[in-house]
């Protein structure tokens, strides 16, 4: 078991004629991961070949689920056309979709989002900005590499994708349930909180890994849900604690704001939360190997 | 982005939002023709992207031209809160009755947008929250419904608006709403707005923030970026589309991903604190799938800062391969020197994930007395403070 994404779970890419689409759908393709297809109006009808692989493209998110019976979609289509991609795919009620773009204005987010909510919260949307959710060994949706861990009973959570994958290699002979990159923008679908509940409720996550980073405050809200919520040990780490105030550090999320959104209020919130808080990335391991032992 | 007051003036009155008229001025001579056009009082307000310039000295009101290119004088050149004043703004005066507050914004807690609107206006709106949050309204807007003219209503009636200015109220925050989200703005706050002498009422100040992830939607956006601000440094890296912000250290950082590279940032700096306090010099993120000519520019970049005294380069091969990488250090040193530009700052790289062994072999059969290779990240950060202490 992993949470939201299993061996079993049914992968459309939209955008996947696209450079950076099927350069990962081939590699989602050799993780293992059961793509069925792929969403390009444009192109509806045609086949790609992924090296031996055939997988159709479908005119909408709608024809693929009827089609294929997909169930998640990982999204790489252009900034622009980001909004539409992801509203398609609420309209189509698929339960996950993944949006890798980077670079989505936020009133666009905020729009999608919206109308999720609208639209009863049918559809778990990941990102934007992220790498994607992986399950080591059953299924990868997005750019986290595939052969970093195998599976093991470690949940992780992170707004950063490098800091995940650094995570995942210093721990991987323990391994991974599953890793989700919910993303660095001030508006995402999916937050930590979301991930920390589902680890929480998922038997073959043991312990869970959350990784922040400056800006907002969805860490001290993260750190108020364990509290109350979370049993299962958490370890936890913060980038950006000399990062200077009003200037952006590569996600459009991270930025201190006055004095919000700064690393040691986020870390003296998960502290008080029964958190431990690694200085570095590799105290933090350390510090997720002695739960674990 | 943030604007200035005047460029926020300026989108306030391009989406008929009503404010006084005013102009923007780089000299006292441009100030006394900005004051001989508006006649009459003028207000002559610095313009720097810092709260609490009027207490600083940075807001006088002149009457006549004269008084005005002497107020300018006054103000243009002035340090606010570690701001340079390089432009003032004149704008008419108002014979204000009442201020009140009035923005829109993001939340990201709840993924929406908030309108913020207060009767006590004229003050920090934080101040207020804090001593009368009664006389605070927080009303949410869904990102797709918007402002209307029910909406509005409702605003006004929460922030308990006086009736005598209700309608004009209405009017503005539906015309804010829409220049709000017509230029992808992530703020647009009036503080204040205010009731004048004649019952009508006016936007006295504009603070803006622009969505960049938007510009590609926004042309006119790129003009409104303040060059005078922007450091040389940071102007050279956004030519090369490098994700680079100077700090003031002396250990240059190059890696890949925002989250490691600010993870860098820390680790380096808490490693300075035992190397005579070297701190990092600046961030800079080379993205996925890093070439040859990216790791060039990124060096060239962070090797051109005259305070940087030792780079840092640290890379966790994710998607990108770590051999890739250790060649595009050895071929952007020999590009740079090829340039014309020797490399005579150590580096240190720290290669981990995906093919890190051959990289870290390429490294070291390369041989270059410059780079030095380290195998964990806090060994690397350690080293390069180290390296960076040595050559102050």
């Amino acid at each position: 078991m992993a949470i939201w994404l299993t061996k079993e779970s049914k992968v459309i890419v939209q955008g996947m004629t696209g450079s950076e689409g099927s350069k990962h759908t081939r590699r989602m393709l050799a993780a293992g991961t059961n793509v069925v297809g792929g969403v390009n109006p444009r192109k509806a009808g045609t086949t790609v070949d992924f090296d031996g692989t055939s997988l159709p493209v479908f005119a909408s998110v709608g024809e693929a689920i009827k089609e294929t019976g997909a169930d998640v979609s990982v999204i790489f289509v252009p900034p622009a056309f980001t909004k539409a991609a992801v509203v398609e795919a609420i309209d189509a009620e698929i339960p996950l979709a993944v949006v890798i773009t980077e670079g989505v204005p936020v009133q666009d987010s905020a729009a999608a989002w919206a109308y999720n909510v609208s639209k009863g919260n049918k559809t778990r949307v990941i990102g934007p900005n992220c790498p994607g959710i992986a399950s080591p060994g059953a299924s990868n949706a997005g750019i986290i590499p595939a052969d970093i861990t195998p599976a093991g009973r470690i949940g992780l959570v992170s707004k950063s994708g490098t800091l995940t994958y650094q995570l995942m290699y210093e721990l991987r002979d323990i391994g991974f349930s599953t890793s989700v990159g919910i993303g660095g923008d001030p508006v995402i679908g999916t937050t930590h909180i979301d991930a920390l509940r589902a680890f929480q409720d998922d038997p073959d996550t043991d312990a869970i890994v959350m990784i922040g980073e400056i800006g907002g405050d969805a860490e001290e809200r993260a750190a108020e849900f364990i509290k109350e919520h979370v049993t299962k040990p958490v370890v936890g780490y913060i980038a950006g604690f000399t990062a200077p105030p009003g200037k952006t550090m590569g996600h459009a999320g991270a930025i201190i704001s006055g004095s919000a959104g700064t690393a040691d209020a986020k870390k003296v919130a998960l502290e008080a939360a029964g958190v431990k808080v690694g200085k570095t990335p590799s105290e933090t391991a350390r510090l997720m190997r002695e739960v674990m032992s | 982005m943030d604007l200035f007051e005047y460029q926020g003036r300026d989108l306030f009155e391009r989406h008929g939002l009503p404010v006084l008229g005013g102009g923007v001025a780089e000299t006292p001579q441009e100030a006394r023709a900005i004051a001989e056009r508006l006649g009459g009082k003028v207000v002559v307000k610095a313009q720097v992207k810092v709260g609490g310039r009027g207490k600083a000295g940075g807001v006088k009101l002149a009457d006549g031209a004269d008084e005005a290119e002497a107020r300018a004088t006054d103000i243009l050149g002035m340090d606010i809160k570690g701001h340079t004043v390089h432009k003032v703004m004149l704008a008419e005066t108002a014979d204000i009755k009442e201020e009140y507050y009035f923005s829109y914004l993001l939340d990201r807690a709840n993924r929406t947008f908030l309108c913020i609107a207060s009767v006590a206006g004229g003050m920090e709106i934080e101040q207020v929250a804090e001593e009368q949050p009664d006389r605070v309204a927080k009303v949410a807007i869904d990102a797709n419904l918007g402002v209307d003219e029910a909406k509005a209503r409702e605003i006004v009636t929460q922030a308990k608006f006086p009736a005598e200015v209700a309608e004009h109220v209405v009017d503005i925050a539906v015309k804010l709403w829409a220049a709000f989200v017509a230029e992808d703005a992530l703020l647009v706050e009036v503080n204040p707005l205010a009731k004048v002498g004649d019952g009508r009422v006016l936007c006295l100040d504009a603070k803006v923030t622009l969505d960049e992830n938007a510009e590609f939607r926004h042309a006119d956006h790129a003009a409104l970026v303040d060059q005078s601000a922007v450091d040389p440094l940071e102007q050279a890296a956004k030519a090369k589309n490098l994700n680079y912000v100077k700090l003031d250290g002396e250990v240059g950082i190059i890696g890949n991903g925002a989250g490691l590279v600010m993870s860098t940032l820390d680790v380096v700096a808490y490693a300075g604190e035992s190397h005579g306090g070297v701190k990092p010099a600046n961030f800079l993120d080379i993205g996925g799938g890093a070439s040859a000519q990216v790791m060039a520019n990124g060096l060239e970049v962070v090797l051109s800062d005259p305070s940087v005294k030792s780079v840092f380069v640290n890379v966790f091969g994710g998607i990108t391969a770590c051999d890739e990488v250790a060649n595009g250090i050895i071929q952007a040193l020999a590009l740079l020197g090829e340039r014309g530009e020797q490399v005579t700052k150590p580096l240190v790289v720290r290669l981990d994930g995906n093919n890190a062994e051959a990289g870290r072999a390429i490294l070291d059969g390369a041989n270059n007395p410059l780079v030095e290779r380290v195998d964990t990240m806090d060994g690397a950060a350690e080293r390069a403070a180290e390296l960076a202490a040595a050559g102050k």
